[in-house]
């Protein structure tokens, strides 16, 4: 383990502590993206740049603007009131050293740690590119019907109906 | 020593003259260890140092023609003809007192400019600058400026929340909704390119744009007909994603007076500034590296003996005096306008017109390739455009005075 893969990963230890630790949901979500970052740097100093920059280009630039919006939607951004600590926190502690035991015994048992630690670069993008648009074009195209199809029901069901008292003025014409 | 500053001379006539690796000879004075440092320091020292330079000058020479444009001198006391303004300008906001709002954020409201400013100068270091002056010759060079780019909404969200001021959290909605809808057009014209090139890297795009074996004129994507189209949708996209005039309603001076940045004085009200404008310079940058050239010449005798980075300079200049005329000339967009625009114009518009990019790339006699593309993209230009166009019918104005 070299320096910059030590703090990064702190990096994104401290993010994921943060998003869970904090009282106030933004901090939380703000937290989570340092998470994010740490988990994307990871994934660059590794050599996969593909998962590393479509990692900070989805979570940060879209799944977390997604959060943020959510939050002050929902709740107005306030912080919590009450114990941070969950009355069941002793199952929940019980799950989370289950599953950490079984993806230790996983990795442990995993033939990647025999290969040492200098490794070829993975896929490069256009590997990950001609895979997608040669061998998975099917599977590829039906996910974008999927999301078509959701994108459509999402604005149907926000739409304001006819005749709806509560709808918003619709804006002037040109 | 006298072979240290030789070198060192060296590598500045080898950046100037735009010959292969300007770093070589200097960095064998280097002790072996701390080589790659002084590599990235070389690097990133002509970015930091000209680029918030351009910025400088960029305000004087902006307030400067958008006087001239709306008939007044503009600034004229500081230095010859007042371009000394921006000195006094920069002494001005390190000297302010920083107020931040009894009620703010304070981590957040410190953090904010600095998410903004820190990406912006990162995303430089993907673009070619010349021949053989690019920072870093990543292979995912493209999809690494976009990524970077993605995370100034997280700091225009962050700057208008930690302010608690409805004003400012009203310019960080507007602004991330403004941001998010224009991110689509721009890499989807951006996409072309990569589409036809076959490659996300910055350097082999502007490589693959010098001039025909033989031909006299170079083979910039402007030249071809989705490239024009192209070429003018990024810009329009980045424009929007600049959050410049006419899309600058995150800003609305006339009713949410500064949207997200509010709540900044001093310092780091300049640091806002400057990652506007330096953000601004990068999308250009890149829309000069994916449809101008890059560093090519326009024609093929100029090519070779005037530096690549004169080019490139060059052309960052025209575009940024395009955007000062554009501000001066155009009025602010509605929200509804700005909106429409976007997903009823921009995005369709880009969608054929990668659809001509394919068709370019796949036929091969020369009236089909250049007449189909062209007839298809121009087509929808103007069936959209017609289209969305409101009903009604065009007459006298006719005014209403309240009784």
């Amino acid at each position: 383990m070299n320096g910059i893969t030590l703090i990064l990963g702190l990096v994104t230890l401290a993010g994921a502590l943060a998003s869970v630790a904090l009282r106030n949901l933004v901090h939380c979500a703000l937290g989570l993206m340092v998470a994010f970052a740490g988990l994307a740097g990871l994934y660059l100093s590794l050599g996969a740049q593909f998962v590393g920059l479509v990692q900070v280009l989805v979570y940060i630039g879209a799944v977390g603007i997604v959060f943020i919006f959510a939050i002050l939607l929902t709740r107005g951004g306030g912080s919590e009131s009450g114990s941070l600590f969950s009355t069941s926190w002793a199952v929940g502690g019980g799950i989370a050293l289950a599953v950490t035991g079984v993806m230790a015994a996983a990795l442990l048992q995993s033939p990647s740690l025999d290969r040492g630690s200098v490794r070829a670069a993975g896929p490069t993008v256009r590997q990950v590119g001609e895979s997608l648009m040669a061998d998975y074009v099917i599977p590829l195209e039906v996910m974008a019907l999927l999301l078509t199809a959701a994108a459509i029901g999402a604005i149907i069901v926000a739409m304001p109906e006819k005749g709806d008292p509560g709808a918003p003025p619709q804006p002037p014409p040109g | 020593m006298l072979a240290f500053l030789q070198s060192l001379l060296q590598m500045v006539w080898k950046t100037v003259t735009d010959q292969p690796s300007p770093k070589s000879l200097f960095l064998s004075h280097v002790p072996e260890e701390w080589r790659p440092l002084v590599s990235a320091f070389l690097s990133v020292l002509p970015i930091v140092m000209v680029f918030p330079m351009l910025f400088a000058l960029t305000t004087v020479v902006e307030r400067k023609g958008l006087g001239r444009i709306q008939n007044r001198p503009g600034p004229n006391r500081v230095g010859p003809a007042g371009f000394l303004q921006f000195a006094a300008d920069g002494i001005k906001a390190i000297i302010k007192e920083d107020v931040v709002p009894r009620a703010a954020d304070r981590v957040v409201h410190f953090i904010a400019p600095l998410v903004l400013v820190v990406p912006v100068l990162l995303s430089y270091s993907v673009l070619p600058f010349g021949r053989n002056l690019v920072p870093i010759d990543l292979d995912t060079g493209l999809l690494f400026f976009f990524a970077v780019g993605a995370v100034t909404e997280l700091a225009v969200f962050m700057a208008g929340w930690s302010s608690r001021n409805k004003y400012s959290l009203l310019g960080a909605t507007r602004a991330i909704a403004q941001m998010i809808s224009y991110e689509i057009p721009l890499i989807l014209s951006a996409l072309t390119v990569v589409m036809v090139v076959g490659t996300l890297s910055l350097p082999a795009i502007a490589e693959a744009q010098g001039p025909a074996p033989g031909g006299w004129l170079c083979r910039w994507h402007f030249f071809t007909p989705w490239g024009f189209a192209g070429f003018w949708l990024f810009l329009v996209a980045a424009c929007a994603e600049a959050n410049r005039s006419p899309f600058d309603l995150p800003e609305g001076e006339s009713e949410i007076i500064a949207g997200y940045y509010l709540e900044y004085s001093g310092f780091k009200f300049a640091l806002f500034f400057l990652g506007e404008y330096l953000g601004l310079f990068a999308a250009s940058g890149l829309g000069i590296t994916l449809f101008l050239g890059g560093w090519h010449a326009p024609f093929a005798f100029l090519e070779g003996w005037i530096p690549g980075w004169v080019w490139f300079l060059g052309k960052l200049v025209a575009l940024i005096l395009l955007f000062i005329w554009v501000r001066g000339t155009l009025p602010r967009v509605r929200m509804d306008q700005l909106m429409n625009f976007a997903w009823k114009f921009m995005l369709p518009l880009t969608l054929v017109n990668m659809l001509g990019a394919g068709l370019w790339h796949f036929l091969t006699n020369p009236i089909a390739r250049w007449g189909l593309p062209a007839v298809l993209i121009g087509g929808a230009y103007v069936v959209l455009g017609r289209g969305l166009m409101p009903r009604s019918r065009v007459g006298p104005r006719v005014y209403r005075y309240a009784d």
